[in-house]
């Protein structure tokens, strides 16, 4: 093949990988046609690889048939045996292993250039720092979260006195020497003879550094926002190379990728009443307003059996199921199916109120209910199932505890005052499956529980609901 | 009507890549008279990707959110493709094995990516019809 038809052929198999990827997203807007999206998107990578094996800059095929096969050995089993309980750590980890290819690629690009004359240029600089600064810190960033979500990391926010000055520091001391290196790197006279490849090296380190300091101070309930936004990280990054090398594909496979983290980072963002300036620098998570929180003293609460929780879903005509991230604690999404279904051939009437950042990643508390075979149409966003509480006899809530405070809507004082809640307390009557009376994330006392209507059926979910439905099967 | 816009957009994207891969081939044929053309270009086809992407994923139900993360992560992952340049190029010894590194890495994501979204997706059922 001649060198002129083969790039042809490569460009037409970027073209067609890149509409592949596009109609493959617009597959995931739909359920029933979700599957068939992602399918062209697969062959459309298959097909972007194999117009890249003719590239004829390739000379060499060992290093690439060993980065296939490794790449492949540790993939394939990540992707068929990882359980869906493991969802976010996976979630996280595949984050890291992106930005990894991207910042090492910038730096081999960076270090090829110091063998061209005249060296990168400042426009390529411009994008060899950017993909490595943000490659790099994705990479350590998206570690830390995979650490807290799996657990060998505490959860909980670790902070020490001067945290923000000093991750500032480090982020200015990144960014200016990208700027230096723009302004040496940049082919000007003396180009290439100087400390470039040393300042490079700890500009990456830097940023490395920048990532390991942006998760620690973030708690597990925030970790949605934080897988969203090294979602959009890494896919900027991935753009960014694209730029670099001057590869179309890659700068829309990126731009598509940073466009996805950045939305669900907002809707995150909105669904945890936080600004979004709050999150796009990373300030997350940080000190929490201490401000008047409610005491519980006098308050009681009334605590019931399986026996009685029994008896009151039972006979239930419309039941609405508020799951949380304790429910996948638990791992109670198949007690908490068999019990709907149990409902459902009774004749009563079962659905699934899901706030945007129930568990600890968008969308998770969908994809466990799947799992445990609960059909789609049974589930509810926020504003599809606020309304509905009032009409409903029985809201079940099931290990979720700050997205139920009526205090969001009450209490102007609450340091989760304006967040969406679901509006549990419009119920009939209330029944919270809990292990405790532990707080929630934002360490504040859920009113909810103290309601004239609301009962408390402590326990582990699991067991407790299993208990629940052996029950209802005696009545 | 939105709808409309994304295809239109997205058609736009795919043919302003088309013409940019031209740039890109005019780039390497002539020095570095076009490259502020082929810089442009990309600009372009950035920012109507982004547009693009955020059209259609905005529309995304907040259902298959975990799935559109690992689609998206897998579809990036496509920075395998510039990793197999450096790992197959005629490049230093240590830049060959940081390319291996990077495909394995990339590999990872576009196998393990792909398979884990269609693994999610099949899980999405609708309530059985009645028999």
């Amino acid at each position: 093949m001649s060198p002129q038809i083969g790039a042809l052929f490569v460009q037409v198999a970027y073209i067609a990988a890149s509409a592949a990827f596009i109609l493959g997203l617009r597959g995931l807007t739909k359920p029933d046609t979700a599957r068939r999206g992602m399918q062209l998107a697969a062959a459309g990578m298959l097909l972007a690889i194999i117009g890249t094996l003719l590239n004829h800059e390739i000379i060499t095929y060992e290093f690439i048939i060993i980065g296939l096969v490794v790449g492949s050995a540790i993939g394939l089993p990540m992707g068929l045996l990882v359980p869906m309980t493991a969802m976010p750590q996976r979630i996280a980890v595949s984050h890291m292993f992106g930005a990894l290819a991207v910042t090492l690629v910038g730096i081999a690009e960076f270090l090829h250039y110091r063998d061209v004359p005249g060296g990168p240029g400042a426009v390529k600089m411009v994008a060899l720092g950017f993909e490595t600064i943000f490659g790099a810190l994705t990479i350590t960033g998206s570690f830390m979260a995979f650490g807290k979500l799996q657990g060998f990391i505490s959860g909980k926010p670790i902070t020490f006195p001067g945290q923000k000055i000093i991750n500032a520091a480090i982020f200015v001391g990144a960014i200016g020497l990208w700027i230096y290196l723009i302004a040496t790197q940049s082919g000007g006279p003396g180009a290439g003879a100087d400390n470039g490849v040393l300042l490079f090296g700890l500009m990456t380190l830097l940023a490395l550094v920048i990532g390991v300091t942006l998760v620690l101070p973030i708690g597990g309930a925030d970790m949605p926002v934080v897988v969203s936004l090294l979602n959009s990280y890494a896919g900027l990054a991935a753009s960014a190379t694209g730029f670099a090398i001057g590869n179309n594909i890659l700068i829309v496979a990126g731009a598509l990728d940073g466009a996805s983290g950045f939305i669900l980072s907002i809707l995150m963002s909105k669904a945890m009443n936080r600004s979004f300036a709050n999150v796009l620098f990373g300030a997350f998570g940080g000190e929490k307003a201490a401000a008047s929180v409610k005491s519980a003293e006098g308050l009681t609460t009334r605590s019931i059996s399986a026996e009685d929780a029994a008896m009151r879903i039972g006979y239930a005509r419309n039941v609405i199921v508020i799951p949380g991230y304790g429910m996948a604690v638990a791992q109670a999404q198949h007690a908490v199916r068999e019990l709907a279904e149990l409902i459902e051939k009774r004749g009563g009437r079962v659905r699934f109120a899901i706030h945007p950042v129930a568990g600890r990643m968008p969308g998770h508390m969908n994809v466990l209910l799947a799992e445990a075979n609960v059909p789609y149409d049974h589930l509810f966003d926020l504003e599809e199932i606020n309304e509905e509480f009032r009409s409903c006899d029985v809201a079940l809530v099931i290990g979720a505890n700050d997205v139920t405070n009526p205090a969001a809507k009450s209490d102007p004082a609450s340091p989760i005052y304006g967040m969406p809640i679901l509006n549990v307390q419009d119920a009939e009557q209330v029944i919270v499956v809990k292990r405790g009376m532990a707080t929630g994330f934002a360490g504040i006392e859920n009113e909810l529980f103290y309601l004239e209507k609301t009962s408390m059926l402590f326990g582990d979910a699991k067991g407790v609901l299993s208990q629940v439905v052996s029950e209802i099967k005696g009545l | 009507m939105i709808s409309a816009v994304a295809t239109a957009l997205g058609a736009a994207t795919v043919a302003i890549t088309l013409l940019s891969g031209g740039f890109t081939a005019a780039e390497s044929a002539s020095a570095s008279g076009t490259l502020i053309d082929a810089q442009i270009v990309e600009v372009y086809v950035f920012l109507l990707a982004a547009f693009t992407g955020f059209q259609i994923i905005t529309k995304v139900p907040p259902l298959l959110h975990t799935p559109l993360m690992a689609a998206t992560n897998a579809i990036s992952a496509i920075s395998l493709v510039a990793s197999l340049v450096i790992a197959g190029a005629e490049r230093p010894f240590y830049i060959n094995v940081m390319g291996a590194v990077a495909v394995a890495a990339a590999t990872i994501n576009v196998v393990g990516g792909f398979v884990i979204t269609d693994r999610m997706l099949k899980m999405f059922k609708k309530t059985e019809a009645p028999k």
